[in-house]
């Protein structure tokens, strides 16, 4: 009774059940399809394959997702991540190498310190300063790039120890670490936006931050605090890209980040800030993922799988449209 | 004089289930200002919208204007042709437009490959305002301008594109005083020139100083067409809502121990050395003219900016106060005048914008905001304070003036605050509202809240306060008490 009761308040009627519909939809479609056209598609070899490559521009995606929530951007996500990996690569293999799994998990724990940082940094202008943060994470953005290219000197690092490689191909319980890592990090920030003061404050602060301002809330900590779990949520991209290929460089995974921004709109949030679910977001990306390896299996371009990528948002948008009006 | 300009006979509009206008006429005079007066939802919009050619109306309906033939709707065409305008609450205007652009703008409509010829716009903008007479720089970007002067660019583009008829959906909402008199003495300068002007205000004072007639709407129907000739604002409210409107003059209540104590506050250009004291269930009322420094010195209670002098006390203590934060802590609520962007956070639900103020008491434990607690919170409030809501997840703006100040109250009540302050808390109220949302905070007061009541209203402030203190140039000009005036001579004073 209570679980149904709790079910149907998380899938609240109107525009929220409406997202999550047309994303599972979508996914449903997209998985039936390539799996009657695309051969192989349903093979473990493929579906392994899906669950391993997702989990990059999904983390990217939720670090993105919680920013343009509260009404921002941060377009500093995929660097951030590369700045994180670094950090790691370049702790794990020069100070901390010969300490073993403790040197691992202290790598990873600096990584994440420093893409944390890269948020707070922007989180902090954003609040103090005032000015938009689509100029401010842009400057971040470039400065990290500029950063990064320049402790490089454009190489990369690459050779982790196997302990690390772990993260990136590894299995717990049947499923693959990335995915694992993903779906964990996707379940905590769901939570954390929903049944947080802090979540709740940042759908306010997307709607009207002035009128939030005036209720009471501290919205710069608000806004702090967003932008920081956005910079630890591409820290942790990161540390997944440098499991994954087992080296990283300035740059990576750079073109991930015009498709995040569209994952999140895909999935329903609202450009102008204020609304936007993780669920919606997580299928919405599953069915991108989806497409992007059917269309592989058949012989496609992966610059066709873009292409259908951005055709589907269009196409997702103007079906969205006359709902949105009615309600 | 009684040249017919528009005549509407059984119109009637039906919406899914529900009929919005029921069998109503109207008639308007050439040259004649009329009110178009009743609640919200009573279907004046609904109403204008058909007469202005948006809405097509239900079979039976027939228009008829002077002596042309009589036809069963009007076309947007149509509206056009007759010069049927209507200038919005949101005006329509171009913001980054001059307002010489803005003016003739109609002008190409019909034609939206001809150049814009700068010089020639500039000039016919001229032409028009110095028609109307009033203080326009053709030049000027539209969002430079003031509400009021944006407000009579709009009308400056009507007269351009011929207007014969102009509704004006309550074009007093957000003017000061001295605006609305100029606005009055414009509205009778065009219907001095033969143009009939439809009014459309909540403030009943204006209704009845400008407008010959009025015609009162409730619940889709017509409840009548009167000549403002001897009407009073009682009866108006009455006709409008269709109850007896029994608020008397608040008996001042014997005042408790001081609450808030201002010691010459003071902030650099906007108030002088205010001193006051608020005592334990009492309802100060503080007015003045828009400027005087009323909604500066109340940002300065509710901690949004810092005094630059003086002292505040609160319960005999030193209180400062570094953030809004600060002042909830402190028992201090504030119910902004701008509830549009201030007062509630229009597209998040109504739940949200109830809980908003009292996060911290919901999560709890920590790390865990229940969202049945949230909703109970917010059911709660609505039933204690009568708010009318469908849904509590359905967004604030959904609700009308009325309930959304209800749910403002709410919100600031969930705080449980001992001094409470109402920045013209009946903006955008209809009648029938406002009535319900003084009893509320009426009750308040009786139950040992202070109130500090904030409006250029006199008769709000007058039927509503225990003690009256009149800001003038930001320095505290008169203090009285109702008792010992009338609300005649506390607007005397206001105006003074």
């Amino acid at each position: 009774m209570s679980a149904v009761s709790a079910l149907r308040r998380t899938f609240r009627p109107g525009a929220e059940s409406l997202e999550i519909g047309i994303m599972a939809l979508l996914l449903v479609v997209s998985f039936a399809f390539f799996a009657l056209m695309a051969p192989g598609f349903l093979s473990a070899v493929n579906v392994r394959s899906m669950a391993v490559q997702l989990p990059e521009l999904g983390l990217l995606s939720l670090a993105m997702l919680v920013p343009i929530i509260s009404g921002g951007l941060n377009l500093a996500v995929t660097f951030t991540a590369n700045i994180a990996g670094l950090t790691t690569a370049w702790l794990v293999q020069n100070a901390l190498g010969d300490a073993g799994v403790i040197g691992i998990i202290a790598g990873i724990g600096a990584g994440l310190a420093v893409g944390s940082a890269a948020g707070l940094l922007i989180g902090v202008i954003v609040a103090r300063v005032g000015a938009h943060p689509i100029l401010v994470s842009l400057g971040a953005m470039i400065f990290l790039q500029g950063l990064g290219e320049f402790l490089t000197r454009g190489g990369g690092i690459s050779g982790m120890p196997a302990g690390f490689q772990w993260l990136g191909s590894g299995s717990l319980i049947g499923i693959p670490v990335p995915m694992l890592i993903f779906l964990l990090s996707a379940g905590g920030l769901a939570y954390f936006m929903q049944f947080t003061r802090t979540g709740f404050s940042i759908h306010m602060i997307g709607s009207n931050l002035r009128a939030t301002e005036y209720s009471g809330i501290d919205v710069r900590r608000v806004l702090i605090v967003l932008y920081t779990l956005s910079g630890l949520l591409a820290a942790i991209a990161g540390m997944v890209m440098l499991a994954r290929f087992n080296s990283v460089r300035v740059g990576h995974g750079e073109s991930y980040l015009l498709i995040t921004v569209l994952a999140c709109f895909l999935a329903g949030a609202n450009p102008f800030g204020g609304f936007g679910r993780v669920l919606p977001l997580v299928l919405g990306l599953m069915s991108l993922q989806v497409i992007a390896s059917g269309m592989n299996l058949m012989g496609a371009s992966q610059h066709l799988a873009t292409a259908v990528w951005g055709a589907f948002l269009i196409v997702v948008m103007t079906l969205r449209m006359p709902f949105l009006k009615r309600s | 004089m009684d040249d017919i300009a528009l005549r509407a006979e059984r119109v009637s509009k039906v919406f899914g289930q529900s009929r919005v206008l029921d069998d109503v006429s109207f008639e308007l005079r050439r040259g004649e200002v009329l009110c178009l007066a009743g609640e919200n939802g009573c279907g004046k919009s609904t109403l204008i919208k058909i007469l202005n050619g948006v809405y097509t109306p239900e079979a039976g309906a027939t228009f008829s204007f002077g002596n042309a033939d009589a036809v069963s709707r009007i076309t947007p065409h149509d509206a056009r042709a007759l010069g049927i305008h209507v200038i919005w609450q949101d005006l329509a205007l171009f913001p980054h437009l001059s307002v010489a652009e803005n003016i003739v703008f109609d002008d190409y409509v019909a034609s939206p490959f001809r150049p814009l010829s700068r010089r020639a716009a500039r000039h016919q903008a001229r032409e028009v305002i110095e028609r109307l007479g009033v203080p326009l720089d053709p030049d000027t970007r539209v969002e430079d301008l003031s509400i009021a002067r944006r407000q009579l660019v709009a009308i400056c583009r009507v007269l351009r594109a011929g207007a014969r008829i102009v509704f004006m959906d309550e074009p007093t909402a957000s003017l000061t005083r001295n605006e609305v008199q100029t606005l009055l003495e414009i509205t009778r300068s065009l219907s001095a020139q033969g143009i009939s002007i439809v009014f459309v205000s909540h403030r009943l004072s204006e209704v009845l100083a400008v407008c010959q007639r009025v015609t009162v709407l409730r619940n889709g129907t017509l409840v009548g067409t009167y000549s403002t000739e001897g009407m009073t604002q009682t009866r108006l409210s009455q006709l409008m809502t269709g109850r007896e409107l029994t608020l008397t003059p608040r008996q001042a209540a014997c005042t408790g121990e001081p609450v808030l104590e201002l010691r010459n506050l003071s902030r650099t250009g906007e108030f002088e050395e205010v001193s006051l004291t608020l005592h334990r269930g009492e309802i100060l009322g503080l007015t003045g003219l828009l400027g005087a420094g009323r909604t500066e010195l109340a940002h300065v209670l509710f901690g949004m900016n810092r005094p630059t002098g003086g002292e505040l006390l609160k319960n005999g203590k030193p209180l400062t106060l570094r953030s809004n934060r600060d002042a909830i802590r402190n028992g201090i609520a504030y119910v902004s005048e701008d509830r549009l962007h201030l007062g509630l956070v229009q597209n998040q639900s109504i739940n949200m914008n109830t809980a908003v103020t009292v996060l911290d008491e919901l999560e709890k434990p920590r790390g865990f905001l229940s969202p049945r607690r949230l909703r109970e919170l917010t059911a709660r409030w609505i039933q204690r304070l009568g708010t009318k809501v469908s849904d509590a997840e359905l967004a604030v703006s959904s609700l009308s003036g009325g309930n959304q100040q209800r749910i403002v109250l709410a919100k600031w009540l969930a705080t449980q605050p001992d001094v409470l302050i109402l920045d013209c808390p009946t903006v955008g109220v209809d009648v029938g509202a406002k009535a319900g949302i003084f009893e509320i905070i009426r009750q308040l007061a009786d139950e040992g809240m202070s109130i500090i009541l904030i409006s250029d209203e006199a008769g709000e402030i007058w039927m509503n306060s225990d003690r009256v203190v009149v800001l003038k140039a930001g320095r505290i000009s008169r203090e009285l008490t109702p008792n010992a005036t009338t609300e005649a001579s506390l607007e005397e004073i206001i105006n003074a």
